[in-house]
């Protein structure tokens, strides 16, 4: 019999932690299919955060980093200086790199490091227990916003697919979506171009990958697919906000 | 070979070079900017890396990344910096990376001033940082001190996948001496089997810090413990200066171990058996100096740029059996020879010592 679906290599054949319908492990194997496709498993280094990914050191099987808290961007530069024909990626999320790491994602852009950003936005603190995001939406309610965000308190969502692509170190910047299985197809594309343009040594790259948490967002794991589509798109808008002539 | 007259901050520069070090990643700070100025220029001619951070948090971090992959790797700072650097030099500690962080100390706390001073013991000696953790700390006292110490500097932090930190002050940075260099030698850096590298067909490698569970936590911080006891049990570094038949012995380190040179000089000049304990590592702390003369002297006194650090330990060094005097200038001041004299005079043969 022929096998059509199997486990991506550059995944372990372990159960993740991630809660019901989040969409972590969607986006895990979206990278790992990625590597196995491009055959860069054998050369490739990732870094992951902290928050709800810090494991995914577990779960990608090829060599790896825990970073300190949004300090990824800098880790993976020492990575990438020292070897710089290997492929580094780090996988974070938007607390993790739009708000404690801001320094660190903005300077390894504009430096146009050549790496790889995986960078996964779903509008809350998780791992600490639903508290409000930079990308929390205006309005949103969270356990430290129970009125919802208001902007005369904590200002507005940050845009990062936004502010790194005016940057002329970055060399590609996408917004992608995991909600249904088309906008899943699209992100995998978008992480196979990032990848793309870092073995094509020309620049930083980076996807922000619009993401479900329905235990944090206090919904079932369908209707937190069709929240985001409905409130976090209109916010964030899909697309590739800066593409290398080079890539198709 | 000829000596060349190199400033402190350079040799430390080009002592690295020749101990193998090729990373250089740091963020501009006052008394120690001569240095990432000479390493911007050097290690280019060499094949190495370079880079500017936007930060000292970033810088560490970029070291991190670089120890990790298996390098040479240094950092460098002063005070509110090094400040801004220790949970990263925490997590090195954790993973067990090896590295070098320099730090000039400077006046503090907050901006304190860029005047020299030896106020930053404690956050050197302590581990700095959150959790259970220590770093080598190696404190020269000339220029070509500083040339010799790098290279022992890289090797302690291979040997036992540590971070290492050489403690200096602004004068020892900012001042020119001769220096003999020696010759440059093909240094061949050991191999680092554990470094995530990408695994070019080998077993998964991990650097981390992570453990969740409570019981392999406990098991890491034994190890840790275990290491820690090693490097206390083979790695006390000190110098003696005139200690036969002294009553009263000085201890001091770096720039103000050489004011205290002087003090022995010109006391013993005037028939007061005085010597002085000059540490070179700050940890572990040279304990093995005091405990061959203990009942034979009357006291101690500890000199500092501080208000009092190192004099804690000298006191656990010499536990109450015989008295532990202090003298010090901080905010950037200097001890002068003819005061710490005085001082001497003050304690010689007195009561209670």
């Amino acid at each position: 019999m022929k096998k059509v679906f199997t486990r991506p290599r550059s995944l372990k054949d372990i159960p993740t932690h991630y809660c019901p319908g989040c969409t972590h492990g969607i986006v895990h194997r979206l990278v790992a299919e990625v590597i196995d496709e491009l055959e860069i498993f054998d050369r490739t280094i990732g870094v992951a955060p902290v928050g709800c990914s810090v494991f995914a050191y577990n779960y990608f099987d090829c060599d790896m980093f825990q970073a300190s808290h949004g300090r990824a961007p800098a880790v993976a530069t020492g990575i990438k200086r020292v070897l710089p024909d290997r492929v580094v990626f780090t996988y974070q999320g938007d607390g993790d790199l739009a708000a404690i790491g801001t320094g660190e994602i903005v300077h390894a852009a504009a430096r146009g490091e050549k790496f790889t950003v995986i960078f996964i936005n779903n509008a809350i603190y998780a791992m600490t227990g639903g508290q409000m995001a930079p990308t929390t939406l205006l309005g949103q309610k969270t356990t430290t916003t129970p009125y919802g965000r208001d902007k005369d308190i904590n200002g507005y969502p940050v845009k990062i697919s936004e502010m790194l692509s005016v940057l002329d170190g970055t060399a590609y910047v996408a917004r992608v979506s995991v909600h249904d299985p088309a906008h899943v197809i699209k992100a995998r594309k978008a992480i196979k171009r990032a990848f793309e343009v870092q073995l094509a040594g020309l620049g930083f790259s980076l996807v922000e990958v619009l993401s479900a948490c329905p235990t944090n967002w206090g919904l079932s794991p369908a209707e937190a697919l069709k929240w985001l589509a409905e409130n976090m798109i209109p916010y964030y808008p899909l697309g590739e906000y800066k593409k290398p002539a080079e890539v198709g | 070979m000829a000596k060349v007259l190199m400033k402190g901050n350079e040799a430390i520069g080009e002592g690295a070079v020749r101990a193998g070090c090729r990373y250089f990643f740091g963020y501009p700070i006052t008394p120690q900017s001569e240095l990432p100025h000479y390493l911007a220029k050097r290690l280019p001619e060499v094949g190495g890396v370079y880079l500017q951070s936007e930060s000292e948090t970033a810088a560490i971090n970029m070291v991190y990344g670089a120890a990790g992959a298996g390098a040479r790797v240094m950092t460098s700072s002063s005070g509110p910096g090094i400040s801004l650097m220790q949970e990263g030099i925490s997590y090195l500690a954790g993973a067990e990376l090896p590295c070098v962080i320099v730090n000039m100390i400077r006046g503090g706390p907050g901006l304190g001033n860029i005047a020299p001073a030896q106020s930053d013991y404690f956050q050197a000696t302590r581990g700095g940082g959150h959790g259970d953790y220590r770093v080598i700390v190696l404190a020269p006292a000339s220029v070509q001190e500083i040339i010799d110490l790098m290279r022992l500097a890289f090797d302690l932090a291979d040997r036992y996948r540590n971070p290492v930190m050489v403690a200096g002050d602004g004068i020892l940075g900012q001042m020119m001496e001769p220096v003999e260099l020696g010759e440059e030698e093909d240094v061949q850096i050991p191999p680092r089997p554990w470094a995530a590298t990408g695994r070019m067909g080998g077993e998964k490698k991990l650097i981390n810090s992570l453990y969740i569970v409570p019981e392999e936590l406990e098991q890491h911080n034994l190890k840790l413990a275990r290491k820690y006891a090693l490097i206390a049990s083979k790695e006390q570094r000190w110098e003696e200066y005139r200690l036969d038949g002294a009553r009263l012995v000085l201890v001091a380190f770096g720039t103000v171990a050489r004011i205290c040179k002087a003090v022995v000089d010109r006391c013993r000049e005037e028939g007061l058996a005085v010597g002085l304990i000059r540490p070179i590592t700050l940890w572990p702390y040279p304990q093995k100096a005091f405990e061959p003369l203990m009942g034979k002297v009357d006291s101690f006194l500890v000199v500092e740029m501080s208000l009092g650090q190192m004099v804690e330990d000298v006191r656990l060094a010499v536990n109450g059996r015989h008295p532990v005097h202090f003298y010090g200038r901080c905010g950037g001041m200097l001890p002068v020879a003819a005061d710490v004299v005085q001082e001497v005079k003050k304690l010689y043969g007195g009561e209670g010592n």
